[in-house]
């Protein structure tokens, strides 16, 4: 809306305000032209964007297409060799068993995350006073913990000889945990990683859920209530669909954010041990950085924003319909 | 606050029928400390309570020898410094940009602006984790490797979307009246912003920045695959990755300096509790 009347306003003359016709909504923004100051004043910010973000993405891009290994990185002049990276990439078996690790990994997260959150947000919002304010602060700091201390502390909870899981899990009779190796098998690995995202993601979705959670009108409640409706029924009928919108903006953003679980698993397991716990972006890092394919690393981050993308339209159509009802 | 707190207080339910759910709370309170507590704990007991058979909940006797080992590692004040000059730089330039463009697009009409907003929105998903190579391709090619400056810049870049979106926000909620009267009184157009606005803002300006400042403080990434030979470069979360690495099997002193890592972010977030709890966050992020 706000565009159309943009352009369909005329170039005012002078600096008197465009008169609007009546029994419109004025925009918030003031009726004036403001000439190039608006411009000056982004400026910054776009010149910004241009060079942190545009040039490295389409820098990456480039180098997806070209032959870039340590001698170009060094000589530079890399030769241009069509898709031939992508061939190499899309024909290597290991590589797809990444695509489906990240895949596993991104269902598994995203799910315990969301069932969580909710079940969480639903019982602070039944909490008296007192004891939601408690369980809002104990969210808040596992959330406020900084990722790479939350897993420094995960490697010490889950540590094979003096961590606390197995002294517990020992002496709770269970003694094939005695001095289990956490960290020398795939999957133990892939389940801390998980715990230790659910943990940290849980608090931000529980929280956002709860305060939007506080503005489903109370009479809804009420009235489901006294047409018979149990709680599962309410929960379906009335409590989900006034959250979808912001139900779907926290999934499409935790799905973003598995990617960003990246610095989690480099401090912990660098993607091993053997491929267990490598996910794209780890592919592309180890690819390009330590194998030095810097093409092939392109390629594989080019393939992951790519895949990424698909949500992120999902979540901007979500964003724009809310931005043109607050506007 | 909430319109939830207003409400009538319900006819006392049998305390056993509340039972379950106070359980659950328990239960959610101490799945969300307990890595917390047990950092904090470890870091205080003495290397043999933590090495002993039984582990205890809580340390008998209370020891500041990890702390002071992990002060006394090598390069410990320079990282420091380090992590604060780039995250200070980072989150003071995002908000300079950020006022300005947030204050366009709050208070002035212009073509784009909806399509500024769209760009901010898509900066704000930046696939960063996906940039790591070109970024340091391009920072090779540029000589910017191993420089603190290079971290400032990612880290203003990787705040700033956040800042304008929030800012902006901000910003539309005061009333252009106020500066249009001290306009009208003799102000300049930014003497009124100055005087009348900025007083409404600080508040909002705080929270932001100190948002900001966390992104900044936790970024690791980036630090360390841009920081490679210069290691007096390095921030505090690679040299507390690398932690274990020197101090070997030394827990308490690796748990202590995650402790003196964290505490930064554990009390900032609990001073912004209101604003965090009250779905500022996810206001940031929806717009």
């Amino acid at each position: 809306m706000p565009v159309v009347d943009q352009r369909s306003a005329p170039p005012a003359p002078r600096r008197r305000p465009a008169p609007r016709p009546a029994g419109r909504k004025a925009p918030s923004p003031r009726g004036r032209v403001h000439g190039l100051w608006p411009y000056a004043l982004i400026a910054p910010a776009v010149g910004g964007m241009l060079y942190l973000l545009v040039y490295p993405l389409v820098r990456a891009v480039l180098i997806s297409f070209q032959d870039f290994r340590l001698r170009q990185l060094i000589a530079g002049e890399a030769e241009f060799v069509g898709l031939r990276n992508y061939r190499t990439l899309l024909s290597d078996p290991r590589f797809w068993e990444v695509v489906r690790r990240t895949f596993l990994f991104m269902a598994v997260n995203v799910v315990l995350i969301m069932v969580i959150a909710t079940l969480v947000a639903l019982m602070v919002e039944r909490l008296g006073r007192i004891g939601r304010t408690v369980v809002l602060c104990s969210l808040v700091l596992a959330w406020a913990m900084p990722v790479v201390a939350a897993t420094t502390v995960f490697q010490w909870l889950f540590h094979s000889e003096f961590g606390i899981v197995n002294r517990s899990l020992t002496s709770l009779g269970l003694d094939s945990f005695d001095r289990y190796p956490w960290f020398a098998n795939g999957t133990a690995v892939f389940a801390i990683l998980v715990t230790l995202i659910v943990w940290q993601s849980v608090p931000f979705a529980a929280i956002t859920l709860y305060s939007a959670l506080t503005t489903v009108p109370l009479e809804l409640y009420e009235s489901a209530r006294l047409d018979g409706a149990g709680a599962g029924r309410v929960f379906r009928s009335v409590t989900f669909p006034m959250l979808r919108p912001i139900f779907l903006l926290v999934i499409s953003l935790e799905v973003i954010w598995t990617f960003k679980a990246f610095v989690q698993i480099w401090v912990m397991t660098r993607g091993g041990p053997g491929d267990a716990t490598t996910i794209l972006p780890v592919y592309a890092v180890q690819t390009a950085l330590s194998g030095q394919r810097y093409d092939l690393g392109s390629a594989a981050s080019m393939v992951t924003v790519v895949l990424m993308s698909g949500v992120l339209v999902l979540y901007f159509r979500q964003m724009l319909r809310q931005e043109d009802e607050t506007r | 606050m909430s319109p939830r707190t207003a409400r009538p207080r319900k006819p006392v339910r049998p305390r056993l029928r509340r039972l379950p759910l106070n359980i659950a709370a328990a239960v959610t309170v101490a799945v969300c400390l307990f890595p917390v507590y047990w950092m904090i704990a470890t870091a205080f007991k003495p290397s043999k309570d933590i090495r002993s058979a039984d582990p205890q909940l809580f340390p008998h006797t209370w020891t500041l020898d990890h702390f002071r080992r992990a002060v006394e590692a090598d390069g410990f004040a320079l990282f420091w410094r380090n992590s604060i000059l780039v995250t200070l730089g980072a989150v003071l330039l995002a908000l300079l940009v950020a006022l300005g463009a947030a204050f366009a697009v709050a208070r002035m009409r212009w073509k784009g602006r909806r399509q500024f907003m769209l760009m901010i929105f898509i900066a704000q998903m930046a696939p960063w984790e996906s940039l790591i190579i070109p970024v340091y391709i391009i920072s090779r090619d540029t000589d910017m490797l191993d420089r603190l400056p290079t971290l400032t810049l990612i880290y203003f870049m990787i705040t700033l979307p956040f800042t304008v979106v929030v800012l902006r926000g901000f910003i539309g909620t005061i009333p252009p009246e106020l500066e249009e009267a001290a306009q009208v009184d003799g102000c300049t157009r930014t003497g009124a912003f100055r005087r009348v606005a900025m007083p409404l803002l600080a508040p909002g300006l705080m929270a932001t920045s100190l948002f900001g400042f966390i992104t900044a403080w936790n970024e690791f990434a980036y630090a360390n695959f841009l920081i490679i030979k210069q290691q007096d470069n390095r921030t505090l979360p690679v040299w507390l990755s690398s932690f274990q690495n020197t101090f070997g099997t030394d827990w308490g002193a690796t748990m202590a300096a995650s402790t003196l890592f964290a505490l930064p972010a554990l009390v900032i977030f609990l001073l912004l509790q209101r604003h965090v709890t009250s779905g500022f966050a996810a206001g940031a992020v929806k717009g």
